[in-house]
């Protein structure tokens, strides 16, 4: 399976703050009920946006200035709590294509990279440079450059970090590790043999 | 050399280094559901693959099945959807079904001990977070997502980085009214809610040597609320006790011989870790989340965080969101607070333990109707050995606790979920770990069903 090599992303972004938001806050539990990932983006971070009536509450993902946006920028542990990939799935869905967070949960970051999401990784204080740029003008174009590991912006750039395995992943376009894996099974069968418990 | 369980369990399930310098990791046991698998099981048919060891694939129905309707079909379709397609699955892979039919159906990360899959010294995968649960036996086990999923059903191994492994010390003597699931919250507390991240982390010491199997799940169970993605305890007496005789146990000579090879497993004395956390017993009060995030946790005697209290900005930010969620007073104790929900039956808290343990509390007394309720998922209780239903009959705190407290007024219908009190709901976020969404428990199912309902 020939995989897009993913080395950079480009697009305008938008910034939501705060730390620790959680997978049910990016795709509250009652949109899981579903056999198929289709049709989640439009549920991405639902209850922060909308009130219980539909009606839209104050979000920068509501703000029509942010629409388009493809690179979402949070704060710390960005992704945390339940294990599930609706999340990284409904903000794939929503158009996002690459995340910029001062952390990640563990399994949140492996999803993503699994999906071709690059989550990279970025100071408060560079983060707060990229945001005041996009407030300033929600126009400007942004770059998460995956082999210079900077993100470049309005003639600005800062520095950012990746997990050396997801950002070789991405860039050598083994980021979905099916095709590697499935390459393994004979190895695998084999090394079955020697732990009994996996005995048919 | 000496090695940790972590270290040992890797090597003996490493398959080879990929490219990116992650290991192929042999996944001994997997554990589906309806909720995380159907997707997986579409990608694979759209790849044109096949499960790969059937046999030590195993699936349970637990999240959907409602708890205010047990015969099929569901009221709603969307679950009754989830439901068809597990079972559509695991016919067409050959897949074993735990379905409700089969009386061994259950919160997934409590079938495996109960059913004796899980093992010490094996890995384990699930489409959940909470799959650490079964590190309480000494295996490794992960939560993942969806494509994982589809990964392990067909090779049965993942692509993971190695982690690094705490070991913490919970030594000295618990107070009385201190559980596990009260250390656990005090090791979040201490450690922070991404304080794991990166690391397993290995729970150790005489509170942990001294606890039942249920009281290790609990706190294992709780590992990612931590951010630590896998928790374990080494494997001693106790939980060989506990798996002796189970359906998947070896039997015979083969049990011997499991045991001996379960006991190599545990960590070697001298050891090295990446870090060693100690905490004395003594210090851990009973513990309480007050807030938005299971790291705002306070012991009953404590008060409310203020905000000046903050040792960060960031700790600022997230007391002033969660006094404001929560309609708190920031200083005022935590001690007294009325109750308004009671939710018994948590995939942390919900083993027949906890509920005996409950009712030595509850019995004699009644919920206030015009404020409180008391909710408990309904359904059967797992973690009763194959033998034990009608001995958990005979238990008269427990009879008590069931029967006529629990018991719906007459010609009261079920109701469905308040919002407010579910994962459904716009207070979802609140006490997260106590307000895990209802599932369902086997073992109970002779006395009576229990009911969702108001104690009047």
């Amino acid at each position: 399976m020939a995989l897009a090599k993913i080395s950079q992303v480009a697009g305008r972004g938008v910034f939501v703050p705060g730390n620790d938001i959680d997978t049910d806050r990016i795709i509250p539990a009652r949109f899981m009920k579903c056999v198929s990932f289709d049709g989640l983006g439009e549920f991405v971070f639902f209850d922060v946006r909308k009130n219980p009536d539909g009606s839209p509450k104050q979000h920068p993902l509501n703000e029509p200035r942010f629409q388009g946006a493809t690179v979402l920028l949070s704060g710390a542990n960005f992704g945390c709590g339940s294990s599930r990939e609706h999340a990284p799935q409904a903000i794939q869905k929503y158009g996002f294509r690459a995340i910029i967070a001062e952390g990640y949960a563990e399994i949140f970051f492996g999803n993503s990279t699994t999906l071709g999401i690059p989550c990279v990784t970025a100071t408060r204080d560079d983060i707060a440079k990229v945001a005041a740029a996009i407030e300033a003008n929600p126009q400007t174009e942004l770059v998460v450059d995956l082999a210079a590991l900077e993100v470049r912006f309005g003639g600005q750039k800062i520095k950012i970090t990746m997990r050396e395995s997801a950002r070789d992943a991405l860039v050598n376009g083994r980021w979905d590790a099916i095709g590697e894996l499935l390459e393994g099974v004979p190895q695998v069968q084999a090394l079955a043999k020697t732990l009994p418990y996996l005995a048919a | 050399m000496a090695k940790s369980l972590f270290q040992k369990v890797w090597e003996a399930h490493t398959v080879r280094q990929l490219a990116n310098g992650q290991t192929q990791l042999l996944i001994g046991t997997h554990l589906i559901h309806e909720v995380t698998s159907p997707q997986a099981f579409g990608m694979l048919r759209d790849l044109k693959l096949k499960v790969a060891m059937p046999h030590r694939t195993f699936a349970t129905v637990d999240h959907i099945v409602p708890t205010d309707q047990l015969v099929e079909p569901y009221a709603d379709p969307l679950a009754q959807a989830m439901m068809n397609a597990l079972r559509q699955n695991c016919a067409e892979f050959g897949i074993t079904f735990f379905e409700r039919s089969t009386g061994k159906q259950g919160i997934v990360h409590i079938v495996g001990p109960e059913q004796g899959i899980t093992q010490p010294g094996t890995t384990i995968a699930c489409g959940d977070s909470h799959t650490s649960t079964h590190g309480a036996f000494g295996a490794i086990a992960f939560g993942i997502g969806t494509t994982q999923i589809r990964d392990v059903l067909a090779t049965q191994t993942m692509a993971l980085g190695a982690l690094k492994v705490r070991r913490i010390e919970v030594n000295g003597k618990l107070r009385p009214g201190v559980y596990a699931k009260d250390i656990i919250l005090h090791i979040i507390r201490t450690l922070g809610v991404n304080g794991g991240t990166g690391f397993a982390y290995e729970y150790a010491g005489e509170a942990f040597d001294r606890m039942s199997m249920e009281e290790r799940m609990t706190v294992c169970n709780m590992s990612i609320e931590g951010g630590a993605r896998v928790g374990y305890v080494n494997p001693d007496e106790t939980t060989f006790a506990y798996l002796k005789g189970r359906p998947y146990s070896p039997k015979g000579a083969e049990w011997d011989a499991a045991v001996a090879r379960w006991k190599s497993f545990a960590s070697d004395p001298g050891c090295q870790y990446d870090d060693v956390v100690k905490i004395d017993a003594a210090t851990i009060e009973p513990t309480v989340t007050w807030g938005i995030n299971p790291g705002q946790a306070i012991g009953v005697g404590e008060c409310i965080p203020t905000p000046e209290s903050a040792a960060s900005v960031d700790e600022k930010a997230s007391i002033v969101e969660a006094l404001e969620y929560m309609k708190f007073k920031a200083g005022a104790p935590i001690k007294g607070t009325k109750i308004d929900v009671a939710f018994l039956g948590s995939c942390t808290n919900g083993r027949l333990s906890d509920f005996e343990e409950v009712a030595r509390y509850v019995k004699g007394r009644k919920v206030d109707p015009r404020r409180g309720r008391f909710r408990v998922a309904r359904g059967r209780l797992l973690d009763v050995p194959r033998d034990e239903p009608r001995q958990t009959r005979r238990r008269p705190g427990l009879r008590q606790f069931v029967e006529p407290q629990l018991q719906g007024p007459p010609g009261q219908p079920d109701r469905p979920h308040d919002p407010h009190e579910s994962a459904h709901g716009r207070r979802r976020r609140a006490h997260r770990p106590r307000r895990r969404r209802p599932r369902s428990f086997r073992g109970l199912r002779k006395v009576k069903p229990l009911i969702d309902t108001n104690l009047h």
